[in-house]
């Protein structure tokens, strides 16, 4: 059987950012999240996106995130069709608003994209008719991201309101962070963020956030630790051996004990292991990542709901 | 709005005359409503009595403008931008001199191209003045034939796109310059500080995930080529200025009596790096929140990059008590297509040519700038620089502006007299309608 989602206010067509969001409008994608997830289970909104054709366009590698989206998509009935972006019109030099409008062309009605450079997903939006969802652009923004984790954090606290999360890690290059950083400060979350200096360094001038400039300063009183994966050659290329990073910012069960009893592990994946974190801090009891993993889809489901009108 | 009819420099002169006309002219510090009369080429006391009449109420006359650096794309490109169309948005923004930078494809580094530029440009609707190469190729290599480029015409020498890269050549050729009456024309920006930087650094490009252009980039390379010129004694000219230090170390270079003048262009004067993030409030209004539209527009890179709020106040300040001289609208055309792509792969520059006045006057409106002091920064100021003089005298040469500074016009792509229509300003309304322009007594652009 078929039902129809409740009606919510939203007025958004495209995801580009959280920056945007406002706390009801988070917390409304959270609450539909919750709906989702049981919705997938009982099939009930196998047809609510049925009209919608939904166009992957990954012009970086990634497998999860585009796996979970195509996922979400089918869950709620839409036809999806994947670019293979490495095979085809990239090579033969047509530009990126050439290619998208071909997509929109052929009958995309909605466009995951992921791309290297920051605000591709705003000119997709401002130059095609698709509703636009960004699956991540540059160092700029991985809303879906943020969104999985903030629902993993608050079914993991009830709420978010006066928690300390920290980030740790690349946070300058990194666009879960940024997108992070805006999502858990609105939920309520005091976030800090600590990392080798020159990658934490330009947080100093952003609004509300706290910069810490070693691990224990930054644990000491967490609730939730999120790690940030490592580049590798990132990290060399700006002078930060690994030897040096897994010796200062590992984070690993000794150096948890420095955060409040019980506190929650995070890692967008995929983890280096032993690099950002060690293997029994990943798969213990107080590793959140296998939830964040099973929230991408329902999220998902919930955002692509919303930008149609369909919820 | 119609689309106004050009003139040229090789039509017949004009005899007109306008009555009642607000006359500004920085050169004599004239502010008065009266007639202007041209006959033959110049300004006379009474205009012949079938000369035409032209209404002047409510219209402002000034010196015809001068833009001491504008891009042409020919040869090159000339389907973005022509020594003809560009001549023509000149003119339909009030100038009556453009100084056409050398970075055309090929450069524009030996005297017989500068020849060539003069005569093909005789005929168009505006003077326009060669700017050498400064080195061979641009390459910032060997120093250019600029004895020779001078004796075919050229007004000054740059490298623009890039500094001069090396301190010693940079000695070179403000050397060679110090006995020759021409400056260097310098894009002052060290490449190594710049790096892969696409938008100003600040919170806005940090925020944005996009590489940050640090400011120290233009300053050090302006206290270095301050440094040479008070060495030689040569005449440096620093084009597009963006940062505060900057406009700091001409203010002080002058004081201590270096040969320096240097230009801002009016996007660094009104639009800020907040442009990218999708806001669209001039550098002297307050920022606010919500007035967010799609951030990361390609039209809203340039080189140098769009700088803070504070940055344009400071442009602003230097402006107005002298340390900066003239406004140069760095009119860079670009096809739409190499805009309309991911922000980081956009082709750095904006058109200026017709958006200059406007810009200056939503300035004045908003109470950032003083009309007599942008009127001296457009048309006075930068013609002395190159040699020309502007006067609304009687008997002096015809070169003039006239104006509606009340009326509004909205920018849209096929109004346009340029080829291209590269701006974050289209579709928006701006004061200030050019209703003629004179240059050398013969009607360039009438609306």
């Amino acid at each position: 059987m078929t039902v129809q989602a409740p009606s919510r206010t939203w007025s958004q067509r495209h995801l580009l950012d959280v920056d945007g969001l406002s706390r009801a409008e988070i917390e409304t994608i959270l609450d539909l999240a919750v709906e989702m997830r049981e919705a997938r289970a009982s099939r009930a909104y196998r047809s609510l996106l049925a009209a919608e054709t939904v166009g992957l366009a990954f012009y970086e590698p990634s497998t999860r995130t585009r796996v979970s989206f195509e996922l979400a998509a089918k869950a709620l009935g839409a036809m999806t069709v994947d670019l293979r972006i490495a095979g085809s019109s990239m090579v033969k030099g047509e530009s990126l608003v050439d290619t998208l409008r071909t997509l929109e062309r052929t009958g995309v009605t909605m466009l995951v994209l992921r791309h290297p450079a920051a605000g591709a997903p705003h000119l997709a939006a401002r130059t095609t008719g698709m509703h636009v969802l960004n699956g991540g652009d540059g160092t700029h923004a991985h809303p879906t991201q943020a969104l999985l984790d903030a629902l993993t954090l608050r079914e993991a606290f009830g709420s978010l309101d006066g928690r300390t999360v920290v980030i740790v890690g690349d946070v300058a290059h990194s666009r879960v962070a940024r997108s992070n950083l805006h999502a858990l400060r609105v939920l309520g979350a005091r976030v800090r963020v600590s990392g080798p200096q020159r990658w934490i360094e330009e947080l100093q001038r952003w609004p509300g956030v706290e910069v810490t400039t070693t691990l224990a300063e930054a644990l000491d009183g967490a609730d939730a630790v999120m790690a940030l994966r490592v580049q590798r050659e990132r990290a060399t290329g700006e002078g930060i051996s690994l030897d040096e990073f897994i010796r200062d910012w590992r984070l690993d069960e000794s150096r948890m004990s420095l955060a409040n009893p019980e506190a929650f592990i995070l890692h967008p994946g995929p983890t280096n292991e032993g690099v950002e974190l060690t293997a029994a801090l990943a798969n213990g009891p107080q590793s959140l990542i296998g939830r964040q993993v099973e929230n991408g889809v329902p999220v998902r489901m919930a955002v692509m709901a919303l930008l149609t009108g369909a919820a | 709005m119609s689309p106004g009819v050009f003139g040229r420099l090789t039509d017949a002169p004009a005899s007109l005359l306008l009555a009642g006309v607000r006359v500004i002219d920085p050169s004599d510090v004239t502010d008065a409503i009266r007639d202007l009369a041209i006959h033959e080429g110049r300004f006379v006391d009474h205009a012949p009595a079938d000369a035409e009449r032209v209404g002047g109420h409510g219209l402002i006359a000034a010196p015809g403008f001068c833009d001491l650096h504008v891009h042409l794309r020919d040869p090159g490109d000339p389907a973005t931008e022509t020594i003809e169309t560009g001549a023509r948005a000149a003119a339909k923004g009030g100038f009556t001199t453009i100084c056409a930078m050398p970075n055309t494809d090929p450069p524009l580094d030996r005297p017989e191209l500068v020849t060539a530029l003069r005569e093909r440009a005789a005929a168009t609707a505006c003077r326009i003045r060669a700017i050498g190469a400064a080195t061979l190729g641009r390459r910032g290599e060997r120093v250019a034939d600029l004895g020779g480029m001078i004796g075919a015409g050229a007004i000054g020498f740059s490298d623009d796109g890039t500094a001069i890269p090396t301190d010693d050549l940079a000695r070179s050729i403000l050397s060679v310059l110090a006995n020759l009456s021409v400056p260097l024309i310098e894009h002052a920006e060290d490449a190594a500080l710049a790096g892969a930087g696409v938008m100003r650094a600040g919170p806005n490009a940090s925020r944005l995930g996009l590489v940050g252009w640090p400011p120290e980039a233009e300053w050090t390379i302006v206290e270095r080529d301050l440094a040479l010129a008070e060495e030689t004694g040569a005449h440096l000219h620093l084009t597009h200025l963006s940062t505060a230090p900057s406009v700091k170390a001409v203010r002080n270079a002058k004081a201590r009596g270096v040969n320096v003048t240097c230009d801002v262009t009016p996007h660094h004067l009104a639009l800020t790096d907040a442009w990218v993030a999708g806001s669209r409030r001039f550098a002297w209004e307050q920022p606010e929140d919500g007035d967010v539209r799609i951030a990361y527009d390609g039209a809203c890179r340039v080189n140098p990059p769009l700088a803070s709020r504070e940055d344009a106040l400071a442009l602003l300040a230097g402006l107005a008590d002298g340390t900066i001289d003239a406004i140069a609208t760095d009119h860079a055309p670009h096809p739409l297509e190499r805009q309309l792509v991911p922000f980081e792969e956009a082709a750095p520059g904006l058109i200026g040519l017709e958006t200059a006045l406007s810009l200056g006057l939503a300035a004045v409106a908003g109470g950032a700038l003083e009309l007599p002091i942008l009127l001296a920064a457009l048309s006075t100021r930068p013609a002395t620089i190159i040699g020309e003089s502007r006067s609304l005298a009687i008997g002096a040469p015809a070169d003039l502006v006239v104006f509606n500074p009340t009326a509004n016009w909205r920018m849209h792509a096929d109004s346009l007299a340029s080829a291209s229509s590269n701006t974050p300003l289209l579709g928006r309304e701006l004061p200030g309608v050019v209703r003629l322009t004179v240059a050398g007594g013969r009607v360039t652009y009438r609306l």
